[in-house]
């Protein structure tokens, strides 16, 4: 897969992701969001591929939108380039997403962060959400899904003031799982990708299929959901040998079946 | 680069930055603070310079906050907003200073007062003159201590100590300042540069990774639970011992010979 600003390599069974476009902080073009979303279908369907960490570089994982590339958009050139429709497939990833988060974490590179499922942040990493700043707001899922990880007082607070956070903060207040030094993070990311990666497959796309129901659904719902969820796996392979391996105290061999 | 306000010199790895309106005993006015921070920036970015010393020129250290630039704007009775003050000029320094990966050492030279005591506090060790002496100037212009000498004094002395200082505004010498911990040296004023340079020229031949590591977990260690520190500290002891001058000191050790560190 040739892509222009990602760098993608494969270690089965992780895949790495890097945004590569380092002398505008990582700004997120159309481009760009194409190839990513391009690569994580693929690795969707590559059965070598179990989990996926998504980086930027030391000093920013991304500043947020191209504001170039929006400067002169009218509310027509928005819809007619539908740059959210790539957002909603984002959010269709199956596999888990660990992001490795250094840096600035801004706007669409906030929100882009929000999308992983788990967030291992660098001490030097900075959220915030600073659309305001410019005279609009988040566009890409940040109002929605800040407040869901941080509630509402403290998402009202970044998003009306453009203020950021860091990482020692976001943790403190759950945007992000884990904060390491930055010479550290993007190893650990590796380290818990590869972790993930040795559990069964299909529990593990289950498992954060249901998950984010929770956002979308009642909880009666989301537990109708759950519950179908873990009967469909009784029928894999992979709970026999499972539980055989618990029972006769040895490692499992998952083959995503 | 040029400056009016301090000096900044660099020889062998070290660098000194001379806080240098020895008329004013090198009180902090807009200016210095504006130059004194670019030049932690510099001192932080440069590569060469692996230890910083702060210290001022003529009898003083500091003596804090520009009192003569306060005429502007205190006109009229009114209250200008002391803790923007604060926010933009100082916290930046003392912020800087605590961040900065490589060691810095203050060589307290004369009295360090009010907002120059601070800076002193600030440093990662203080070599002081028995003629010098630390002064909580604040009280005694009806204000508290700012610029971080609060949290300094609090964290070496207990909140007893430390409020005795505060409350009363006394100059605390410098061999009583040792005594108490609040300096790591107190030396006659004609050894003062010796003690300063032995340590400084150790600590710029030193592994200077692992030494801005060790203030790191230093800066970070009195907000952790004892676990959270022990896994920070593994954290930093896995990329210490990824440096190039871990392995030069492991291998200087089986050659029985002294290491010699590059830095990195």
């Amino acid at each position: 897969m040739p892509f222009s600003h990602l760098l993608v390599e494969t270690e089965p069974p992780i895949a790495i992701i890097r945004l590569n476009r380092p002398k505008v902080l990582n700004a997120l073009n159309f481009e760009l969001l194409r190839e990513l979303v391009e690569a994580l279908e693929t690795f969707d369907k590559d059965d070598r591929i179990r989990a996926t960490v998504l980086t930027g570089n030391d000093d920013a994982f991304s500043a947020g939108a191209d504001i170039k590339e929006l400067f002169e958009a009218t509310p027509v050139d928005l819809i007619q380039r539908n740059q959210f429709a790539l957002w909603d497939r984002l959010k269709k990833t199956a596999k888990p997403i660990i992001g490795a988060i250094s840096g600035h974490a801004l706007g669409g590179g906030c929100e882009l962060a929000m999308n992983c499922d788990i967030i291992i942040a660098s001490e030097t990493a900075r959220f915030g959400q600073p659309e305001i700043n410019i005279g609009i707001m988040p566009g890409a899922g940040g109002t929605q899904r800040l407040t869901r990880a941080i509630g509402k007082f403290r998402a009202m607070e970044m998003i009306l003031t453009g203020q950021y956070m860091t990482a020692r903060e976001a943790e403190k207040h759950g945007l992000v799982n884990k904060v390491l030094p930055v010479e550290a993070y993007f190893e650990e990311a590796k380290k818990l990708a590869m972790q993930i990666a040795q559990r069964a497959p299909v529990a593990t796309r289950l498992a954060k299929e249901a998950v984010l129901k929770s956002f979308d659904t009642p909880l009666e719902e989301g537990l109708q959901f759950e519950r179908r969820n873990f009967y469909l796996l009784f029928s894999t392979e992979d709970m026999k040998e499972g539980m055989k391996a618990f029972t006769e105290k040895r490692p499992a061999q998952f083959k995503g079946r | 680069m040029g400056y009016e306000t301090i000096l900044v010199e660099k020889r062998n790895k070290i660098e000194r930055i001379t806080l240098n309106r020895p008329s004013a005993l090198n009180a902090v006015n807009d200016k210095m603070g504006e130059e004194f921070y670019a030049a932690l920036k510099e001192a932080e970015k440069d590569q060469g310079s692996r230890c910083l010393i702060i210290t001022g020129a003529g009898r003083a250290f500091s003596a804090g906050e520009d009192v003569a630039g306060l005429k502007e704007r205190y006109g009229e009775g009114t209250h200008p907003s002391l803790g923007d003050h604060l926010r933009k000029k100082y916290h930046p320094i003392i912020l800087r200073i605590r961040n900065m990966e490589k060691p810095v050492v203050a060589r307290i030279n004369g009295i360090a007062a009010g907002s120059g005591a601070s800076i002193a506090l600030a440093c990662d060790i203080r070599i002081a003159s028995e003629e010098a002496g630390l002064k909580q100037a604040f009280i005694g212009v009806g204000l508290v201590p700012d610029s971080g000498s609060s949290y300094f004094l609090t964290r070496t002395l207990g909140p007893g100590r430390a409020l005795e200082l505060i409350m009363t505004g006394r100059t605390l010498g410098a061999k009583e300042a040792e005594t108490l911990g609040l300096v790591n040296m107190a030396v006659p004023a004609t050894e003062l540069d010796k003690a300063v340079d032995d340590v400084a020229e150790r600590l710029a031949n030193g592994p200077t990774k692992a030494l801005g590591l060790s203030k790191r977990i230093v800066n970070r260690a009195p907000h952790l639970e004892l676990s959270e520190a022990l896994e920070y500290e593994a954290q930093n002891q896995d990329i210490a011992g990824r440096t190039e001058d871990h392995l030069e000191a492991v291998k200087a050790f089986l050659e029985k010979r002294q290491p010699k560190f590059s830095g990195h």
